[in-house]
């Protein structure tokens, strides 16, 4: 089985393949079926790899496959081979699975889209790049797939292509994260020149300078950035949420946007050796990227922009823990995320699905009753990232603080104060959704007649969505809650996820006692929740919602500002130097040499005296010359 | 036996098929139009054979193959010397491979028995110097070259046709008025050798020529000036955005996809084999200019308002890579180069395919009045994104190979100046993309409502190059195979000629165990190497 690993990404790209020749053939639903088959059979073939995988002793788990040489050269050889190893097949297993289940969601949501083979076009693809992301054996055959992930992230952001604020979404995107690609591509440079190889088993096994460590770590993480949106390049996150919810489930919150966590966790040897302040770095970023995040999360309206920054800061959280040397914890919370996150993204997406396609949270309410399966999950999925035990969340953030607390007392604060944040926007959103009394009939009446919002009484009728969408639902339920016992802090067997990883991340100890500080991490998060309630529920406390917070504390504005004003105006004078100066110089010396040249003209004007007038002004010269110059005569 | 003269066919088939097209009757369009396809097909089916034939570790002729040797002008030592080797090869392919495309598939709309004809020579032209081994031969068709290309911009062009003509002549002109006498001087000071024979034979010259070193670099510079004009180089480079736009859509696919590489296999063949000694010195001087290149050609394509002209400057960044990787003087670096003049020709070619389409139906390549294309015509715009794609160097796709080689190559031995070059791929990102999101998406306006789908011929024409794009992106192991036994025999010859010696990765020395938990556990998963 341990062969066939090669056939994890190529049955995505199968589908992908099938649908570009039949897509329009297949249509809706049909092709979404064959796409959802083809990750589903992905997840079985990882299941099997994971198995055989399993069946092995610590040491000998991992797995090389190599399907070709894809440059050549002696000085500069890359084969595309495949690494299977706990690492990669724990990323595999969680990446299939929450990608079957999400293309099942989006045969519900995409049916009667006019593109909807094109999504799942699109979104095979997407599958096959997330895979061979993680498979890679080597630097490049990551970069094929981490550029191939942005591709289709940029594809699928600007789906609804016609939509102007789609289109420009998708290019931010893109770009934002090709300065992280910058990055990642040195870091490529400088571990091909230390080692000359870029393969993985070579890179974290070598001897390498501090220097050199750091510098590879560093770059590696300017990459990370980009990808799994860190500040300062986290902008483009928020704006992806004009794809379809699907896509931000499946790329925007469980997959893709991990890919830079992976990254470092997959480089950890690397970490290990570069000096001291590169973890500062990271973890530092990690944790200011986190509560940024979380104070942001606080004041939107969007249930999908609430979510997009949550998603920024869980990340932070996971950059927390690979800064602080917590590998584990990172992709434990990496995997558990991935499960509530999917959860509250695909909830949403029923949501806006059953309100006809209204996001402001301002006009929901009271959906509980009218959608009772997706309310059930969606508070799973709540208590889950709101850190209540025994949800998973709860377990994996305490990992994180864990290994915070170690590292620095500072971080640890920032964490807590980040998790009441996020325990707190969280159940604002919940009873924004949920609770109250419905206002979608204010916003029929300040809307006026809107077609498809309202039923033929003439009243918004919010519906539960079809058992595609509801099903997915339902599991990741099931996962959000019992997520975390695959990693339970009471002694070193019951903490399965540590062992499985160890033979890539080493062993992570620490002697600090967990439960006082668990307890003043629940804490934290029930403080957060009532908060939350008497605000919002209870209607004690007025809202603070600052605009500054709503407007992101206006980074993203100055950024704009920014690359509109002087950015814009730099690109411009390199331009009109362009035409005016160095082209300028061109026509300039054409014109003087056609200047010149007409003046020189005029002397061959064809009058015979002017020539003789010629001839004998040069002979009296030359005589002259000879007379004064040499003094011949 | 004697040899078929391959190499000699592949310039005398497309001149004979130039003169038969020009004598035929004006009034048998038909028959103009079938000669001339029967001869650029015949040419690049010879041309595929040469890369079917050619055998990548061939030693003997250093490395040339296909080598046809005739004294030609005995006393000054020119000789009809033609030959191949892995530089010129997929040049020589690539130039077999388009023409018939483009005089197939390209419709110049007026005169199509003179548009014919020209671009017949100018085929013959341009392989002319791509195998030419004789510095006389190649002058004769480096500048042969310009003629067909002056009269194709001047005749079936745009608006400001006759300006953009004469620009581009009057440029090349005067960079090739410096060759001219470099070469005469090379081959007249390279008598002094041990021969003391006067002869203008390349490998002669590179092999047994003895310059002093301010001699060779004067002579270098000779040369570079009008390679670095034909690239172009910065600032050298401000002909092409107008001859691009104004080129018809054949002219600009030729010019795009062999005609700027005439100047970047100049500057390997005729500068760093040449001179080696002058090339290494020069280093600095071109790798900073492609460097600029690189970022200041894709600013100003980000500030095009015309698309055609975007597509030009993006050229210029591209080019800034190959320069870039030329004068990195390492292995990789310099085979990415040579894999990077054909990508560029592929993907580049059929960007200007795609806007010549887009012109022939709006009649306009102004970005603003172009609008929501993609919702009428989503066939078309997928073509576009995948050639799109290629152009900014995403891996999987052709452009991406080339460019990472040279960086990655380049990394060891110009450090900084990769720093910076490597910005170009963001920038890339960002002209293409704009654009592209300027002319595909939105909601189509009225004048862009009618835009009409890719059509069957159309897409027939389009296929090869994203056929190429796909399996050059995916497979490039044929084409590293056969340039890098010819680009490592050129580096041996650079570090015997000058005090090059090219850096190399330092080898990887096995992490000794640590006392901390980590360190063993690490080593434990990289030990299993290819098991």
């Amino acid at each position: 089985m341990l062969d066939a690993v090669w056939l994890i990404p190529a049955l995505p790209l199968a589908g992908f393949l099938c649908i570009l020749l039949l897509g329009r053939r297949l249509g809706d639903p049909k092709s979404g079926y064959l796409a959802t088959l083809m990750v589903g059979g992905s997840f079985a073939v990882s299941v099997g790899v994971f198995i055989d995988l399993m069946s092995k002793t610590a040491e000998e788990r991992h797995h090389l496959k190599t399907l070709f040489t894809w440059v050549p050269l002696e000085s500069f050889k890359i084969d595309l081979a495949f690494l299977a190893d706990p690492l990669s097949l724990t990323m595999c297993l969680f990446v299939t699975g929450i990608g079957t289940l999400i293309h099942l969601y989006a045969v519900g949501y995409m049916h009667g889209d006019e593109r909807f083979s094109k999504f799942f076009l699109y979104l095979n693809l997407f599958a096959f790049s997330m895979l061979m992301l993680v498979l890679g054996s080597n630097m490049l055959v990551t970069f094929l797939g981490w550029e191939g992930v942005g591709t289709c992230s940029y594809l699928l952001i600007s789906f609804w292509h016609e939509k102007e604020s789609a289109a420009t979404a998708g290019k931010k995107a893109f770009i934002t994260n090709r300065v992280g690609d910058w990055g990642f591509m040195m870091a490529m440079f400088f571990a091909f020149w230390a080692v000359s190889s870029l393969d993985y088993s070579v890179i974290n096994g070598s001897q390498l300078s501090s220097t050199t460590a750091t510098a590879i770590a560093l770059f590696a993480f300017i990459g990370a950035c980009g990808k799994s949106a860190q500040l300062p390049l986290y902008l483009w996150l928020p704006d992806a949420m004009e794809g379809p919810t699907p896509v931000s489930a499946l790329i925007h919150a469980a997959t893709m946007v991990t890919a830079g966590v992976y990254l470092m966790v997959r480089i950890n040897p690397i970490l290990a050796v570069s000096a001291e302040y590169a973890g500062w770095i990271i973890a530092g970023v990690g944790v200011v990227t986190a509560l940024f995040a979380a104070t942001v999360a606080v004041a939107q309206n969007d249930i999908k922009k609430v979510l997009a920054y949550s998603t920024v800061s869980q990340l932070g959280y996971m950059f927390l823990a690979v800064g602080s040397g917590a590998y584990v914890a990172a992709i434990f919370h990496m995997v558990t995320h991935a499960f509530f996150k999917a959860l509250l993204f695909l909830g949403s997406g029923s949501v806006i699905h059953g309100m006809h396609h209204e996001q402001d949270m301002r006009r929901m309410g009271a959906l509980r009753k009218l959608m009772p399966i997706t309310f059930g999950t969606f508070i799973v999925g709540w208590l889950a990232i709101a850190g209540v035990p025994p949800f998973s969340g709860f377990w994996s953030k305490d990992d994180i603080l864990l290994a915070a607390y170690d590292k620095h007392i500072v971080l640890w604060i920032v964490g807590l104060v980040t998790a009441l944040l996020t325990a707190y926007y969280m159940t604002r959103q919940v009873i924004m959704v949920f609770y109250g009394k419905a206002r979608w009939h204010d916003a029929h009446e300040e809307h006026g007649a809107h077609g498809d919002l309202v039923s033929e009484h003439g009243e918004l009728q919010p519906h539960e969505s079809p058992w595609t969408m509801v099903t997915p639902l339902v599991v990741l339920a099931v996962l959000s809650f019992a997520g975390g016992f695959i990693n339970l802090p009471f002694e070193e067997s019951t903490e399965r996820l540590a062992i499985w990883l160890e033979p890539v991340v080493g062993v992570h100890h620490s002697d600090t006692a967990k439960l006082p500080l668990a307890l003043v991490a629940v804490a934290m998060g029930l403080i957060g929740i009532a908060v939350a309630y008497a605000v919002y529920y209870f209607k004690k406390v007025k809202a603070v919602e600052p605009k500054i917070l709503a407007d992101a504390w206006g980074y993203d504005q100055a950024v704009s500002n920014f690359m509109g004003g002087p950015g814009r105006k730099a690109f411009d004078g390199v331009a009109w130097a362009d035409a005016h100066v160095i082209d300028g110089a061109v026509n300039d010396t054409g014109l003087l040499v056609r200047n010149t040249a007409g003046q020189v003209r005029k002397l061959q004007s064809g009058n015979v005296r002017n020539y003789a007038a010629a001839i004998a002004a040069g002979v009296v010269l030359l005589l002259a010359w000879f007379v004064v110059v040499r003094g011949i005569l | 036996m004697i040899e078929f003269p391959i190499l000699t066919m592949l310039v005398l088939v497309p001149t004979f098929g130039a003169l038969l097209v020009a004598v035929i009757s004006k009034r048998q369009p038909d028959l103009v139009k079938v000669t001339a396809l029967l001869t650029s097909v015949l040419t690049g089916g010879m041309s595929l054979w040469v890369l079917f034939a050619f055998d990548k570790d061939a030693t003997a002729n250093d490395g040339f193959q296909f080598v046809s040797q005739h004294t030609w002008i005995k006393p000054w030592g020119i000789s009809w010397h033609l030959g191949i080797d892995g530089i010129s090869l997929f040049l020589v392919v690539l130039t077999g491979v388009l023409f018939p495309l483009v005089i197939a598939g390209i419709d110049p709309h007026h005169d199509h028995k003179r548009y014919l004809s020209w671009m017949l020579l100018l085929e013959a032209g341009v392989m002319g110097s791509f195998i030419s081994l004789d510095l006389f031969l190649f002058f004769l068709f480096f500048e042969i070259v310009l003629v067909p290309m002056y009269f194709l911009i001047g005749g079936w062009g745009y608006d400001n046709r006759v300006y953009a003509a004469t620009k581009f002549f009057l440029f090349t002109m005067v960079g090739s008025a410096f060759m001219l006498v470099g070469i005469v001087a090379t081959a007249v000071l390279a008598k002094a050798g041990p021969g003391g024979a006067i002869t203008f034979d390349l490998i002669d010259i590179a092999k047994n020529a003895d310059f002093a070193a301010s001699t060779g670099r004067w002579l270098f510079f000779a040369f570079a000036i009008a390679f670095a004009v034909k690239v172009p180089l910065f600032p050298l480079h401000t002909w092409l955005p107008d001859a691009h736009t104004q080129a018809p859509t054949g002219g600009s696919v030729i010019l795009a996809g062999v005609l700027l590489k005439l100047g970047t296999y100049g500057l390997l063949r005729f500068g760093v084999f040449l001179f080696p000694e002058a090339a290494v010195w020069s280093r600095p001087l071109f790798l900073t200019l492609a460097t600029i290149g690189i970022i200041w050609g894709a600013i100003a394509a980000t500030m095009q308002t015309d698309l055609k002209r975007l597509v030009a400057y993006s050229s210029v960044a591209h080019l800034g890579f190959i320069v870039l990787g030329t004068f990195a003087l390492t292995s990789s670096a310099i085979t990415g180069g040579v894999t990077q003049m054909v990508n560029h020709g592929i993907s580049t070619g059929a960007l200007f395919i795609l806007v010549g389409m887009i012109y022939e139906r709006r009649h306009t390549r102004e970005i603003a009045e172009l609008k929501g294309l993609q919702k009428v015509a989503p066939v078309f715009a997928a073509a576009f994104m995948v050639v799109m794609l290629s152009s900014i160097g995403v891996p999987g796709l052709n452009g991406f190979v080339g460019e990472f080689m040279v960086l990655i190559g380049s990394f060891g031995s110009a450090r900084w100046w990769v720093v910076v070059a490597a910005g170009g791929v963001i920038l890339a990102a960002l002209y293409l993309l704009w654009a592209y999101q300027r002319v595909f998406h939105g909601e189509p306006d009225e004048d862009n409502k009618s835009f009409a789908e890719l059509k069957w011929k159309e897409g027939m024409l389009l296929l090869p190059f994203i056929g190429l794009i796909v399996f050059c992106g995916v497979y490039p192991k044929p084409m590293l195979d056969r340039v890098q036994p010819s680009v490592d025999r050129l580096l041996v010859h650079v570090e015997e000629k000058s005090n090059w010696q090219q850096p190399h990765p330092s080898e990887p020395v096995e992490r000794i165990e640590e006392a901390h938990g980590e360190g063993d556990s690490a080593d434990e998963t990289t030990t299993e190497g290819e098991g």
